[in-house]
């Protein structure tokens, strides 16, 4: 199955939003979280709308606004969005309030931003878009689900879809997912956020991205080699390896991980590139390895940062693993 | 591939029963459930009525098997799923491709509510056990593990239309053929959170709620969960089941008007029960029952009422909400209804819409106000709306 990625827009700790910056510079941070670099959003709302929206609805309408505007299309046949924590900072305001102030005198502003929608929601409403709209919200598989509801909306015959994965940083996040030991110094995990966004059709137009050609999930503790084989050969893999392998794994502790080895057997002597040291640890970061991806098989060259891949490139795997959540996918230059 | 749907076991936890029986039994006494705080601790608000599950969360673990510790949406939705699946004739040893997609709203937060009282004050305060399942998804997962289904498991959010759209995905992948099994619904607790959110936008009735009434002053909040198991012609051969209903028409639109309220004219309302009469093949005509959305909100009401008054001007079928026994489930509403709507079928029967008094003088049309049994009915459309604009309507037909 083909579906074509017309156009992108990504909000990251990257330079996402300029190419040629991206292709020139890494940004780095030497902190355990990897905030976004946010563009001048009254480029994308209007400033009296920006003062109202937090930062995960203003990355995510920033990053759905030049996905659409680089492919020229007004008004996508359904909107999806996917989110694991959803919007956190509008939850934990009108919380905190709740709390101070003993149930009384509550203004509704955070609550109403604070369900799992307002992202696809507030797209919908600046784009008066009547279409589909639906919000996922399933820990690492949440862009995945939608993902897979995108290519199904396609098979239909909706089409094009706009699909996005959103998540933020908010220092409440961050101090309670510290606790929990995510970003110990010696794992060389990092927290990230960012929003990044696709418009997909089954029609390749005249100057597509990349084409997605698979997205596989499994629920399970561990991945084992078969599962790699099976998922290469159902999508006609067999007789070649993809060039290059985007994993989630830490810069750190990639050579103690049992699903890495699994990874590395699968693919031996494939270029690999750890993608969270690029945008944080976060559920949804597999959006921006799709982004990433998507990139590097249109442009046909490498950022002066990374190195070791062979050009023409044809075919990139994506590993996104956290917990009992892990991914596959495969994406391709034609 | 294009793979009917069908409905192959339901399950069901509401503020008029725990299980199925129960709550059709409700429905046919005109019971309904909402009442005086009970079990959820409001500082300010004790007064409001609400539509409580009538089992504490020890009671609720003793029952499913869970921890009590874990949060209540995940209790009671654990607590529907089992019964959908025990109703359904599914079992562990099945060997077909079983998915699990659930809906909820504020995922663990009534625990989260807990860890916030110290952790507001200082950050390294406050349980972490209280915050470790606050992810709407760890909530579905909680009862994805305890059921041993994992070939497929997702979570849906998008406000009071949740489990209206987690029933169609569901459908969708029979359709397409990548699950054989779909265990589909919502489940969500009443949270301090919701209760204070919801009256802040002051749409909360302190009385009774009175959907579709000329006098309605807003709707009651309720909890619960509801599931049904969708399957494949496939699964029910395994199952050796005979469908009661399919899923024959589903759509979603978006409003596009306002983050909360819904468009005076209905817009999305109609895309959405327009779109899901499309999909099934079916006129106005054909429709013979609207679970209504029904909130009991002057905006719901009036705006889902003109909505339905364009679509069935040749004759309108007839309608009811039955948020007056229930209270407004949000997460779970969509799915609590697509139970009631595939009983109406099953049963012959319409539930009334209790309360209503004085029908809205903007339509001609009335909701049924007294039980009506004996009924043929072919095709049911049930309502969901939501915040952000989303709008859902699902259509059931006899199998």
């Amino acid at each position: 199955m083909k579906d074509y990625i017309i156009s992108t827009g990504n909000i990251s700790p990257q330079h996402s939003m300029d190419v040629d910056a991206f292709f020139n510079s890494r940004n780095e941070t030497s902190n355990n979280f990897f905030n976004a670099l946010e563009p001048d959003y009254a480029a994308f709302v209007d400033s009296k709308m920006i003062r109202r929206m937090s930062r995960i609805v203003k990355m995510g309408v920033a990053a759905s606004t030049t996905c659409l505007r680089n492919a020229g299309v007004e008004i996508p046949a359904a909107i999806l969005t996917a989110t694991a924590y959803g919007c956190l900072e509008d939850s934990a305001t009108f919380l905190r309030k709740m709390i101070e102030f003993d149930e009384q005198m509550l203004s509704p502003t955070a609550f109403i931003q604070s369900t799992h929608n307002t992202v696809g929601a507030q797209i919908a409403l600046l784009l008066k878009c009547h279409h589909y709209n639906n919000t996922i919200v399933h820990r690492a598989f949440s862009f995945e689900n939608a993902l897979t509801e995108s290519r199904l909306l396609l098979e239909e015959g909706i089409s094009p879809v706009l699909v996005g994965a959103i998540d933020e940083i908010t220092y409440d996040r961050h101090a309670i997912l510290s606790r929990f030991g995510l970003y110990k110094r010696d794992s060389g995990n990092i927290a990230g956020e960012g929003a990044a966004f696709f418009l997909l059709s089954k029609q390749p137009g005249n100057n597509y991205q990349a084409v997605l050609k698979a997205v596989q999930s499994f629920y399970k503790a561990d991945i084992v080699q078969e599962d790699i084989s099976k998922f290469l050969t159902t999508h006609e893999m067999d007789a070649e390896l993809p060039g290059l392998i985007l994993h989630s794994e830490t810069v750190y502790d990639k050579t103690k991980g049992k699903n890495y080895r699994v990874l590395k057997n699968a693919f031996p002597g494939i270029p690999e590139f750890a993608f969270k040291s690029l945008c944080g640890d976060f559920p949804t970061s597999s959006g921006f390895a799709l982004w990433f991806a998507s990139l590097l098989l249109k442009e046909q060259k490498a950022p002066v940062w990374m190195h070791g891949i062979k050009f023409p490139l044809k075919n990139i795997f994506i590993y996104q693993q956290d917990g009992l959540h892990h991914s596959f996918y495969l994406i391709s230059s034609d | 591939m294009n793979v009917p749907s069908f409905v192959a076991g339901m399950g069901i936890v509401s503020a008029i029963g725990s299980d199925l029986r129960t709550n059709l039994d409700s429905l046919c006494e005109k019971r309904a459930g909402i009442g005086t705080m009970h079990w959820l601790s409001s500082a300010r608000h004790r007064a409001l009525p609400v539509g409580e599950v009538k089992l504490s969360n020890a009671e609720l673990a003793a029952i499913t098997g869970l921890s009590a510790r874990v949060p209540r949406t995940a209790l009671l939705s654990c607590m529907a799923a089992k019964e959908t699946l025990i109703n359904a004739g599914w079992e562990k040893e099945n060997t077909l491709r079983t998915g699990f997609i659930s809906a909820n709203t504020v995922g663990g937060m009534d625990k989260t509510e807990n860890f916030f009282k110290l952790f507001s004050k200082n950050t390294a305060a406050g349980k972490l056990a209280d915050v470790v399942h606050h992810e709407c998804g760890s909530v579905t997962e909680l009862v994805a593990d305890f059921l041993g289904i994992q070939h497929f498991v997702s979570t849906v959010s998008t406000a009071c239309s949740s489990s209206a759209n987690s029933i169609f995905t569901g459908a969708r992948m029979i359709r397409a053929g990548m699950l054989d099994y779909a265990l589909v619904g919502g489940a969500d607790a009443l949270t301090k959170f919701t209760l204070n959110g919801f009256n802040t936008l002051m749409i909360l009735d302190k009385e009774l709620c009175k959907p579709f009434d000329e006098n309605r002053q807003g709707l009651n909040l309720g909890e619960g969960a509801a599931y049904l198991l969708l399957s494949s012609e496939k699964g029910l051969k395994q199952l050796h089941k005979n469908p009661v209903a399919c899923i024959t028409g589903y759509a979603n639109a978006n409003d596009a008007f306002h983050q909360t309220a819904s468009s005076p004219e209905g817009t999305g309302s109609f895309l959405a029960m327009k779109g899901a009469m499309d999909k099934a093949g079916l006129q106005a005509k054909d429709i013979d029952y609207i679970n209504l959305h029904g909130t009991g909100t002057q905006n719901n009401d009036i705006a889902e009422g003109t909505a339905i008054n364009i679509l069935f001007d040749s004759g309108f079928p007839k309608m009811s909400s039955t948020k007056a026994y229930t209270g407004h489930t949000l997460g779970a509403s969509g799915a609590v209804e697509a139970v009631f709507s595939v009983l109406t079928i099953q049963h012959g029967i319409i539930f009334p819409n209790l309360r209503l008094e004085t029908p809205m003088k903007e339509f001609s049309f009335r909701p049924v106000t007294e039980l009506l049994r004996n009924q043929r009915i072919q095709n049911v459309l049930s309502n969901s709306f939501g915040f952000g604009g989303n709008c859902s309507s699902l259509i059931f037909s006899a199998a």
